[in-house]
């Protein structure tokens, strides 16, 4: 059974935001600046002054590997797979999978957010290629 | 020189059989027999020790970890002061600036520093993340094989921006091979080529299993005091003339570039400015090579060649055995051995070279002055420490 993220007070809303389909982003009121992942303090600014605000869920592929061992036993039945840093139109970046259609992906690529089950308790925001011109 | 000033008078590493302790031994034993050996090159023995420095992933399992604490009981000494900094495989760098500090301000004047690791023979490694609390509830679920496809997504950044190649990234391997086919205590002395880096089976892209360091068993210990305190009978004493350190990032998501690493371009101007030494009088250099991109990367932050230039620069054999630039003169990570954190060896070796007692064919000529630069986390911290022989 895959790890399941272990949730604390801090990103309890995120992790519900998924439910919803919802990408949420930790939002600053002081310097506007969204971040990634919740943190209680704007790591940019330092203020404690924050909110949540929705992601457009679109995206650039800022890195990629492709896993051919899996991060143990876990993720054995889904080598190969790919595993990317995304950058948000927002400007965070998180860690996801691509999924679906793979071919032309690159540094670079346009991706979209998908929700997929991790199991019943969970969503995980995964991203494929947007194939439109955006 | 200065009389206060900190020096490395004793130096030892635990002798391996194919990757595993020659004498089998769990971490403790493995320190402690590491400690004896150091401690006695400097003419000194446990009962001098008044500072204790380690770092390790071994532990007894519970809620935190208190790792000098559990090495002072068992080594039977009780330092006035303890160092428990783990900012990661660089910890070691970092421990040498704290004993240096410590030492020159008059807090200890036998300051020990350990490691060591029995991870081969427990067979407890496994590329599987860390539990999913805290920060990792954000990446372990993804699955990234743990650490290297952290160095992967740097990697293919920094081959996206630059240009580098998977065949640069072999001329590392290569080169470390080389080094380590002089070294008897090596892990790794077979012959290897760029094709054969390249034919390797692929571990997490770009990398593949010979651009990754070894897993083997190991242990290590450095001694240091005061120039004043240094016994007539101890090995020639090395001094630590500047240090630094940084961090920016743990959750590889949040490294601020992948293909700069900030880390060690921060700690390495740290401590050449402290040092007060510019690239061209540095002699030798020791850099952690966990994964070859490690090595790239570091040599670009450290200012050695221009950002995007790793790969060129390190072609030619220019760091292999014979080259313009020695480095990592022991096999490195990459083919001497790597026991979950190397950076100790980093510093052992530095020394064994400055002294002038490594085996002929891979001794260093005349090294005055050098850099050793550990890389902790995934390519998070960075700890420098810049040696001289006077």
């Amino acid at each position: 059974m895959k790890p399941a993220p272990i949730v604390d007070p801090g990103t309890e809303p995120y992790w519900s935001g998924l439910k919803q389909k919802k990408l949420l982003l930790r939002h600053c009121r002081t310097c506007g600046k969204p971040h990634f992942y919740p943190r209680e303090v704007c790591p940019h600014c330092h203020s404690l002054d924050l909110d949540w605000s929705e992601a457009s869920g679109r995206g650039t592929i800022y890195s990629y590997t492709v896993a051919h061992r899996p991060a143990g036993p876990a993720y054995a039945e889904d080598v190969p797979y790919t595993i990317a840093v995304v950058e948000l139109d927002e400007g965070p970046r998180l860690m996801s999978w691509i999924v679906g259609d793979k071919s032309g992906l690159a540094i670079g690529s346009g991706v979209r957010v998908r929700f997929e089950p991790l199991n019943e308790e969970f969503d995980l925001p995964v991203f494929e290629l947007a194939r439109d011109a955006s | 020189m200065a009389r206060h000033e900190a020096v490395i008078v004793g130096v030892a590493d635990e002798p391996l059989t194919n990757g595993k302790t020659t004498r089998p031994g769990s971490p403790l034993q493995i320190q402690a027999r590491c400690a004896k050996a150091a401690l006695a090159e400097a003419g000194l023995d446990l009962s001098d020790v008044d500072g204790l420095f380690t770092a390790g992933m071994w532990g007894i399992p519970g809620v935190g970890q208190l790792p000098t604490v559990t090495l002072s009981e068992y080594l039977g000494i009780r330092p006035r002061l303890h160092d428990g900094t783990n900012i990661g495989g660089s910890a070691f760098e970092a421990h040498v600036a704290h004993a240096a500090l410590a030492i020159e301000a008059g807090h200890c004047e036998v300051a020990l520093i350990t490691y060591g690791s029995a991870q081969r023979s427990e067979m407890s490694r496994n590329l599987a993340g860390r539990p999913a609390t805290l920060t990792m509830q954000f990446e372990t679920p993804w699955g990234l094989p743990t650490p290297v496809g952290g160095y992967a997504l740097a990697a293919m950044r920094h081959m996206h921006e630059f240009g580098t190649r998977p065949e640069d990234l072999a001329e590392i391997a290569v080169a470390a091979r080389a080094w380590a086919a002089l070294n008897p205590a090596a892990t790794r002395r077979d012959p290897l080529s760029v094709d054969d880096v390249l034919a390797a089976p692929r571990i997490s892209t770009p990398l593949g299993l010979l651009d990754c360091c070894l897993v083997t068993d190991g242990g290590g210990a450095v001694v240091m005091t005061r120039a004043d305190n240094v016994r007539k009978d101890a090995a020639k004493p090395i001094y630590v003339r500047g240090f630094g350190q940084a961090a920016t990032h743990w959750t590889i998501a949040a490294m601020p570039d992948l293909a700069r690493l900030m880390a060690a371009e921060m700690a390495g101007r740290r401590a050449m400015e402290m040092a007060g030494v510019s690239h061209d009088r540095i002699d030798l250099v020791e850099v952690y090579d966990s994964f070859t991109i490690t090595t790239l990367m570091t040599l670009e932050a450290l200012g050695f060649c221009e950002r995007g230039e790793g790969g060129a620069f390190v072609g030619n054999g220019r760091i292999a055995p014979g080259g313009a630039f020695p480095l990592n003169t022991n096999g490195g990570g990459l083919s001497y051995a790597h026991p979950g954190m190397y950076g100790i060896f980093l510093l052992i070796e530095a020394v064994r070279q400055m002294r002038g007692e490594v085996e002929a064919e891979r001794q260093v000529r005349n090294v005055r002055t050098a850099l050793v630069h550990g890389t902790g986390g995934t390519l998070s911290s960075g700890a420098t420490c810049i040696l001289s022989v006077n």
